[in-house]
């Protein structure tokens, strides 16, 4: 495949996201903070972002198989993550997340549990999405192309 | 812009317990030319400020630290994430202004959460401004003028000694001139020696003159 096809395969992907609801403007300004100096930025934001909540969803599994479940200790893991999804872009963790923490508030402990099933589902279909997008990027780089800025003209 | 070299002196702390916010804060940070410390909590920050939690107010020199381990960098403002285990930003904030020597740091707080009375408490309180997350780089542009006035409201106030200074020391010189001609007329007489005050502290303000390596702004006004 040649750089003109792959690029217009990753700017194709990449707006695909943003109308599925993955990405949200947020990640235009992450985009946005990288440049040649610091050519990384945007992985290396997402690689922590995946790093760091894969533990934070671990805690909440195991706060919520508790005996006396600690609603409050969900809370504040939850709001942990919205903060960090939030921050990256990844809007739909982050929409996940505000159920949650509706179901933290009303103590409602099955609700919960539906919500955590849910954010991990999200949480593991944008980590899906954003290695697909970072792996078109690497392959266009590698065949001495440049990586198209991304355009959002409608939304 | 013409002062690119001299935006770069100025020193933000940031506080936040998000490892994500804390590297995107210093990013954004970083690209609008500040220097960047991040800590992640309250507490650190007091540290680094030079404030024990339960001080109340420090007699010392003012946001100068000289006398801290690492902490000789001026710091031009402190931004910080209202929700934070322990020491909330609001705590923070609070600490900040009552002590004497940190009290006139601009402080901004950011936030996740719209809570409109939580906003004007901090802004009550003394914040310059609220950010809602994620920040953008745009909302930076709203930090410049508050660093500007704190720096431009510093180096008035050491022009002002300075002036108040050199004038002390004209004046002193014209008198020591009429005191020596005087004396030349009439040498039996006896005058009361000079206090030697005004010299010392004019010579210990030259020793304290290292610290003056701020770029000097004549015109704050230029700035937008």
């Amino acid at each position: 495949m040649e750089v003109g096809q792959m690029q217009r395969r990753l700017v194709e992907f990449t707006k695909s996201l943003f109308m599925e609801g993955f990405l949200d403007g947020q990640f235009l300004q992450l985009q946005q903070l990288q440049d040649e100096s610091n050519p990384d930025f945007v992985v290396e934001v997402v690689s922590l972002f995946f790093q760091d909540s894969e533990k934070l969803l671990n805690d909440l599994t195991s706060a919520l198989e508790q005996q006396n479940v600690d609603f409050k200790k969900v809370d504040a893991h939850v709001h942990q993550l919205k903060g960090s999804s939030s921050s990256i872009g990844a809007q739909r963790v982050k929409n996940a997340c505000v159920v949650f923490r509706s179901f933290c508030e009303e103590q409602n402990l099955e609700g919960c549990m539906r919500c955590l099933q849910q954010v991990k589902q999200e949480f593991y279909l944008a980590k899906n999405k954003f290695e697909t997008l970072f792996t078109l990027e690497q392959q266009i780089l590698a065949a001495g192309g440049s990586i198209p800025a991304t355009e959002i003209t409608s939304f | 812009m013409g002062m690119a070299a001299a935006e770069s002196r100025f020193h933000v702390l940031a506080v936040d317990d998000n490892i994500i916010d804390r590297k995107l804060i210093e990013r954004l940070l970083k690209t609008s030319s500040y220097q960047v410390t991040t800590v992640d909590s309250g507490s650190k920050a007091l540290e680094f400020l030079g404030l024990h939690e339960d001080d109340r107010s420090n007699s010392g020199s003012p946001s100068i630290l000289t006398n801290n381990h690492h902490q000789e960098l001026e710091v031009n403002l402190i931004i910080t994430d209202y929700c934070m285990p322990g020491m909330t930003g609001y705590d923070l904030l609070k600490k900040i202004k009552e002590s004497s020597s940190l009290r006139d740091i601009p402080v901004v707080i950011m936030s996740s959460e719209n809570v409109p009375a939580r906003i004007s408490r901090c802004l009550e309180e003394g914040a310059e401004e609220f950010f809602l997350k994620p920040v953008r780089k745009s909302d930076l542009n709203r930090l410049r003028p508050h660093v500007m006035k704190a720096v431009s409201k510093d180096q008035k106030q050491e022009k002002h000694e300075e002036e108040e200074e050199e004038e002390k020391q004209e004046e002193k010189e014209i008198k020591s001139q009429k005191h020596q001609e005087q004396q030349q007329q009439q040498h039996q007489q006896q005058l009361s020696p000079r206090p030697s005050g005004n010299s010392k502290r004019k010579a210990m303000e030259e020793n304290l003159s290292p610290d003056r390596t701020r770029p000097r702004y004549s015109d704050i006004a230029a700035v937008v």
